[in-house]
């Protein structure tokens, strides 16, 4: 009844026998645990990013819109809900965050250039804790209310645009009845995001001023939720589909960025296909390991078995061991996993590759995150599969004839 | 020698389970290698491809600077005579000149802000799939034409068809206000939302009237025959147009800086994953080949005390890793390369993939691709390390002292 204890020291014992052997199989182990884990976490931190910057450019974690905006983003496609229908149905219902706003295509002409942006009226205010923008990197100042006469554009787009601060661009998109609708704006501030593309793309203005440039009323085009946590958006969903009827259609960010989307959702298959892949690297050097460690005692396994030992617990020790081995082998590599990311959690600086970067829809700058729930299925993947991979050599241990294993000629 | 292959051969096979766990590590990772190898190469060249096709082209003329804002007034002079005299001069058909600004589209319903190129109808489609991928009405045929082609999915948020006129607004080389009135000849679909949605071209003529360029253009755009060639025919271009100021000649790698560094960034993750495979291996072999070494200290010291140096003994080692990695690296490349290249064949694509496929501009199917080189590279490095990896043990041997060793069990 006390059989665990001592086939445990028995596995421990042989297991240092030979032990350049398995010092050899515990530095493989480690190095193994340690890739699996560390590319985890650079992974983990590049599509973190690029989630979190997507999310607060698409942005929110649940949108409305009128049905046919999403193909057809004009003004025409309104929400068919005024301002204090929306601050009714949602300005008490919990949500971290909401802010409706006016999205709409439109052009920015400086007296040198033109460019054509998106526009986004917005209540600063509200859109403060989501918004890509960087409030502590603006030139000049961000909108500071809904009726802010000044209009904000990113610093990438003054550039190209050779305007700056204080001076006057002219912003040209549709009226309601697809009459020009235009005005000129100073601009107050330039933004920064860590997405280059972004400060190419946008141009702010407060939400009562684009309403009177466009001439609709106190209508908007977009409304956005945000909830906890990105990864589940569920309760805002369902929050937001019960609070509205059929006249606006409801979408998941993952439904809007379906590039984003579909990265988080494919990330955790790949996550298992690189645990996996290295695991099985491992397990030939595992099997044989064993294998080797099985037959360099065959006649001691003989001896054993005569003396009354039971082929379970032969096989119970040999399981053990190849346990003991991954055991120690990954918490080595966990710990070699930990010291490395730590350090580098401040952030990679990957600017040499920044467009690349880009194109992936990621920021330069890569800060690994490590996971707990990565380390434990990297932990549960190699000790589980290790288990299956040892049963076979283990088997054939418990299964000798105990008078031909002793007389066997080593 | 003979004798020594003979030896080493043998000696491989005393524990032939050993043997054959050690080479399937490798050829583990020899199969996956060339799998993942031929396929990423086989991506970088349609990425590569299919986003230069489209617009940038392998090469540019253009003005000192316009590449990064493409600002309207960083001009071409006479920019048809300039591309007609490379055409000429360089004897290739692959050359065309364009201009591009920036404009408000208006139809009876709607207005969205666009990008216009200025084209020349007959060269554009040598140098960009967009002409080809036109799939309602056609493309543009008269250089003075007003005439547009557009995106369907811009056509579709204009609520305009083929046939419909469209009012263009904008800002000319001047700064002075530009409108003009086209007609809609052809819509393009090219699967890339962002090209769909805010592209528009036009015949140059047409557009150098409009946005008052007198003659004047933005780019000249040429394709080389491959991108190996690309070199050679940037400094053909070099040379013609040495004598004009302020133009310079950009390959793609400047004008789609993002590409090559996607690739980078993507090639160095990819090689972090096949130097843990490949060290992986190696500690295989290692401990494979130690332990041959040490159960064998008994022999050897015999062997020794009859005379053979520990230099050979070494050497047998060696030899021993090197037929076992051979078999490794021929029964992964074999494998390797049957399933890659049927896969080849047959196209396979991953649950998901579309959405992140169309960010590159790539299928939704992929084909990898195998050759030569993405077959036997991975193997090649796997058979270095292993050999590597048997050097320690192989120099164990040289401090045994046959009495010593044979005293051993």
């Amino acid at each position: 009844m006390h059989i665990l204890p001592v086939l445990v020291q028995l596995a421990w014992r042989y297991l240092w026998r030979n032990h350049r052997r398995t010092i050899i199989m515990l530095s493989a182990v480690s190095v193994g645990a340690w890739a699996m884990i560390f590319m985890m976490a650079l992974s983990r931190g590049m599509v973190d990013q690029m989630i979190s910057d997507g999310i607060s450019v698409i942005p929110g974690h649940v949108q409305i819109h009128n049905p046919a905006f999403l193909d057809d983003p004009s003004i025409s496609n309104p929400i068919p809900y005024s301002q204090a229908e929306l601050e009714h149905k949602f300005g008490d219902s919990g949500f971290v965050a909401w802010a409706s706003r006016v999205r709409v295509p439109a052009v920015v002409m400086s007296e040198r250039e033109s460019r054509g942006v998106t526009l986004l009226g917005i209540d600063p205010a509200a859109e403060r804790k989501f918004t890509f923008v960087d409030y502590d990197r603006v030139d000049g100042r961000f909108l500071d209310a809904v009726d802010d006469n000044g209009l904000v554009m990113g610093a990438k787009l003054a550039d190209t645009l050779e305007t700056g601060v204080g001076k006057r661009v002219v912003l040209m998109s549709q009226g309601p009845d697809n009459d020009i609708a235009d005005r000129g704006f100073r601009v107050v501030g330039l933004f920064h995001a860590n997405v280059e593309s972004y400060e190419e793309s946008f141009v702010f203005l407060g939400r009562q001023t684009a309403q009177e440039m466009l001439r609709i009323g106190d209508e908007t085009t977009e409304v956005v939720f945000v909830g906890d946590d990105y990864r589940n958006v569920e309760p805002v969903y369902e929050k937001v589909t019960a609070a509205v009827d059929d006249s606006v259609a409801v979408s998941r960010w993952t439904e809007v960025d379906r590039y984003l989307g579909t990265i988080l959702k494919t990330m955790d298959g790949f996550m298992l296909i690189w645990v996996v892949v290295i695991f099985l690297a491992l397990s030939f050097g595992l099997v044989n390991t064993l294998v080797m460690a099985v037959f360099e005692r065959v006649r001691e396994i003989g001896l054993l078995l005569a003396l009354g030992m039971k082929p379970g617990m032969v096989l119970g020790q040999i399981v053990i061991e190849s346990m003991l081995l991954l055991g120690i082998g990954l918490l080595l590599g966990d710990l070699l996993a930990y010291v490395s990311v730590k350090p580098l959690e401040s952030g990679i600086d990957l600017s040499i590759v920044a467009k690349g970067m880009e194109m992936f829809g990621a920021s330069s700058i890569l800060y690994p995150k490590l996971y707990l729930k990565d380390v434990i299925l990297a932990n549960v993947v190699v000790l589980v599969l290790g288990f299956l991979a040892s049963l076979s050599p283990a088997w054939r241990a418990s299964r000798y004839e105990p008078v031909e294993a002793i007389t066997r000629v080593g | 020698m003979d004798i020594m292959l003979r030896l080493a051969w043998r000696n491989l096979w005393r524990q032939p389970r050993r043997t054959w766990l050690t080479t399937g590590a490798m050829v583990f990772s020899n199969v996956l290698l060339i799998f993942m190898i031929s396929l990423q190469f086989g991506m970088y060249g349609l990425m590569i491809d299919n986003t230069l096709r489209i617009f940038s082209g392998h090469i540019q003329v253009q003005a000192r600077g316009y590449k990064d804002d493409k600002k309207m007034r960083e001009i071409v002079p006479d920019v048809r005579p300039l591309a007609a005299e490379l055409r000429a001069d360089l004897g290739s058909e692959t050359i065309a000149a364009r201009g591009l600004a920036f404009g408000l589209v208006s139809s009876e319903e709607r207005s969205y802000g666009i990008g216009v190129y200025g084209v020349e109808p007959a060269f554009e489609p040598q140098v960009s799939n967009i002409p080809g991928l036109v799939g309602e009405g056609r493309y543009l045929d008269d250089i003075d034409a007003y005439e547009i082609v557009i995106g369907s999915a811009l056509a579709r948020n204009l609520r305009v068809s083929v046939g419909d006129e469209l009012t263009l607004l904008g800002s000319g080389l001047d700064g002075s206000f530009a409108a003009a009135v086209l007609r809609v000849v052809g819509t393009f679909d090219s699967g890339a939302r962002d090209i769909d949605r805010n592209i528009g071209e036009m015949p140059l003529g047409a557009f150098q009237e409009v946005f008052f360029m007198n003659g004047a253009g933005h780019q000249v755009v040429a394709m080389a025959p491959s991108l190996d060639d690309v070199p050679a025919l940037e400094s053909r271009i070099e040379a013609a147009i040495a004598g004009r100021n302020g133009l310079v000649v950009h390959d793609w790698d400047a004008l789609e800086p993002g590409l090559r560094q996607a690739i980078e960034a993507d090639m160095s993750s990819a090689f972090f994953m096949y130097g843990i495979l490949v060290i992986l291996v190696a500690f295989s072999v290692l401990n494979t080949q130690l332990m041959s070494v040490l159960e064998r200290t008994h022999e050897f010291g015999v062997v020794m005390a009859l005379g053979m140096k520990p230099g050979r003994l070494g050497g047998l080692v060696m030899l021993e890793t090197a037929l076992m990695g051979l078999m490794g690296l021929v029964l992964g490349a074999v494998i390797g390369a049957a399933i890659t290249h049927w896969l080849g064949i047959q196209g396979y694509s991953i649950p998901g993939m579309e959405e992140m496929a169309s960010q590159f501009n790539l299928p939704a199917r992929i084909y990898p691709d195998t050759t030569w080189l993405s077959t036997l590279i991975g193997p090649a490095v796997v058979f270095v390390f292993t050999l590597l990896a048997a050097v320690y043990p192989a120099l164990r041997l040289q401090r045994l002292h046959p009495v010593e060793a044979m005293r051993s069990a």
